[in-house]
């Protein structure tokens, strides 16, 4: 059966990955390819380069890491962060990206979501949604988690899976950042909800977090940036740890 | 003959990737959509994303069934990727009347259960009754599929796979290997199995 995934994400910003100064174990931290290659060799399943990058201008600098990285990491690469057309989208695949995740500009324009889904395959279009918990429900955000888009986030996900979205990258506003576990809630919520695999994402802390959104709240994939990023954990440690306690991962 | 690799280009799929492996892999890979380059490679790559039916056709239109299938006949190493394995079917329930390169018989289904498209590592189990040369080891590849092929000849099937029941992952017959998953995106066990096709 298929391996739960383990999929580190990197902040790119300026062709150099930010929040890499921390980065412990690593050498060469802030250049995309000596990471991507270091997490490559620790069992990391895919990678997500995230442009953080404001300006437009700086995008050509974001498809130069992509490509750099795709001639050197042969495991799948998502490009996400500011993609707003099809055109983004074209200039990333063929930068080497294997997939392109999109977040406001889907909310905003959701036939964008099949229009790509039929140009480039729903196996390489990731709908990310930002939730935020609101009463007993969850509520989508969007710009960067700034805005409420005024969308309940499991009918969301529904509907993008319906329009041709091939996996769901499920960030919970509240617990990113927190160390304290993803939202489990949220996650069994939306994973149940959709027939695409569904990667969750803030909040780990602890490889016990991992776990637990993988049994409990039905994950396919478990993105980590902090986790990984700071050392506290490598992948391999959390693979391992997994493995022993019998969820099925690629060792 | 040339010591190149022709790749060949339907006009969908991720390409790059697959001449970026073989790039690092240090071999001649060729992107081409040219029947000559098709005729002059020592190997050839079918790879492919997309649909069963786009693959075909747009195969048809750029002329290339009659050189793909006169290539495979001449014995040379023919790998075919995802797509490029179910082409070599009859037939698929993604795009039914459309006609495949039918180099086996047998025909290409749709997962019935569990989500769909199949996305990430499942386990490759090699069959030990395979030739001797096999390339395959049991390891977990990279799948991103909701279709696989059901081969009537099972003595082809070099590796199965579970997905909610075991499928065939790759198929092995004289000169013509095929897989369901991705090499190229299979980090470095992928490379591995790229680099013993190449070799062989």
């Amino acid at each position: 059966m298929l391996a739960k995934r383990i999929i580190p994400c990197l902040d790119v910003k300026d062709g150099k990955v930010v929040k890499g100064r921390s980065f412990d174990r690593l050498k060469y931290a802030g250049n995309p390819v000596a990471l991507a290659k270091k997490y490559n060799e620790d069992g990391a399943d895919e990678l997500v380069l995230l442009d953080i990058t404001a300006s437009y201008e700086k995008r050509k600098i974001m498809a130069e890491a992509i490509r750099k990285v795709a001639k050197q990491i042969f495991i799948p690469l998502t490009a996400g962060g500011g993609i707003d057309s099809i055109e983004d989208m074209r200039n990333a695949l063929n930068a080497g990206a294997d997939k392109v995740s999109i977040n406001t500009a889907a909310v905003k324009n959701p036939k964008l979501i099949r229009q790509a889904a039929e140009i480039f395959g729903s196996q390489c279009i990731v709908v990310a949604i930002d939730a935020k918990k609101k009463g007993r429900k969850w509520e989508v955000y969007i710009e960067g988690g700034r805005k409420a888009a005024g969308l309940d986030a499991v009918k969301w996900a529904k509907k993008a899976a319906a329009l041709g979205a091939g996996e769901i990258l499920l960030t919970s506003i509240d617990k990113d950042g927190g160390k304290r576990g993803y939202d489990i809630g949220l996650t069994r919520l939306v994973s149940e909800s959709v027939n695409v695999p569904v990667i969750a994402s803030g909040g780990a802390g602890s490889l016990a977090d991992i776990k637990n959104v993988f049994e409990k709240g039905k994950a396919d994939a478990a993105l980590g940036a902090s986790i990984f990023h700071y050392g506290k954990f490598t992948i391999k440690e959390a693979k391992k740890y997994l493995f022993k306690k019998k969820v099925e991962v690629r060792l | 003959m040339s010591k190149m690799i022709a790749i060949i280009d339907f006009g969908a799929g991720n390409l790059m990737s697959v001449k970026n492996a073989l790039d690092y892999l240090n071999v001649d890979g060729r992107i081409t959509d040219m029947s000559d380059e098709i005729a002059k490679a020592e190997k050839l790559i079918l790879p492919g994303d997309g649909s069963f039916g786009f693959m075909m056709e747009e195969l048809r239109k750029k002329g290339l069934i009659n050189p793909i299938k006169e290539f495979i006949s001449s014995g040379r190493p023919f790998l075919g990727i995802c797509l490029g394995l179910q082409a070599l079917f009859e037939e698929s329930e993604e795009s039914l009347g459309v006609k495949g390169l039918s180099v086996f018989k047998g025909k290409v289904v749709k997962f019935k259960k569990g989500k769909v498209p199949q996305i990430g590592w499942n386990k490759i189990i090699c069959k030990k009754n395979a030739s001797s040369r096999s390339i395959f080891f049991d390891s977990y590849m990279y799948f991103v599929n909701s279709y696989y092929a059901a081969p009537e000849d099972r003595s082809i099937i070099a590796a199965m796979t579970d997905y909610y029941g075991n499928f065939t992952s790759a198929v092995s017959f004289k000169n013509i290997t095929a897989v369901q998953f991705h090499p190229e995106k299979s980090g470095n066990f992928g490379l591995e199995l790229l680099r013993k096709w190449l070799e062989c």
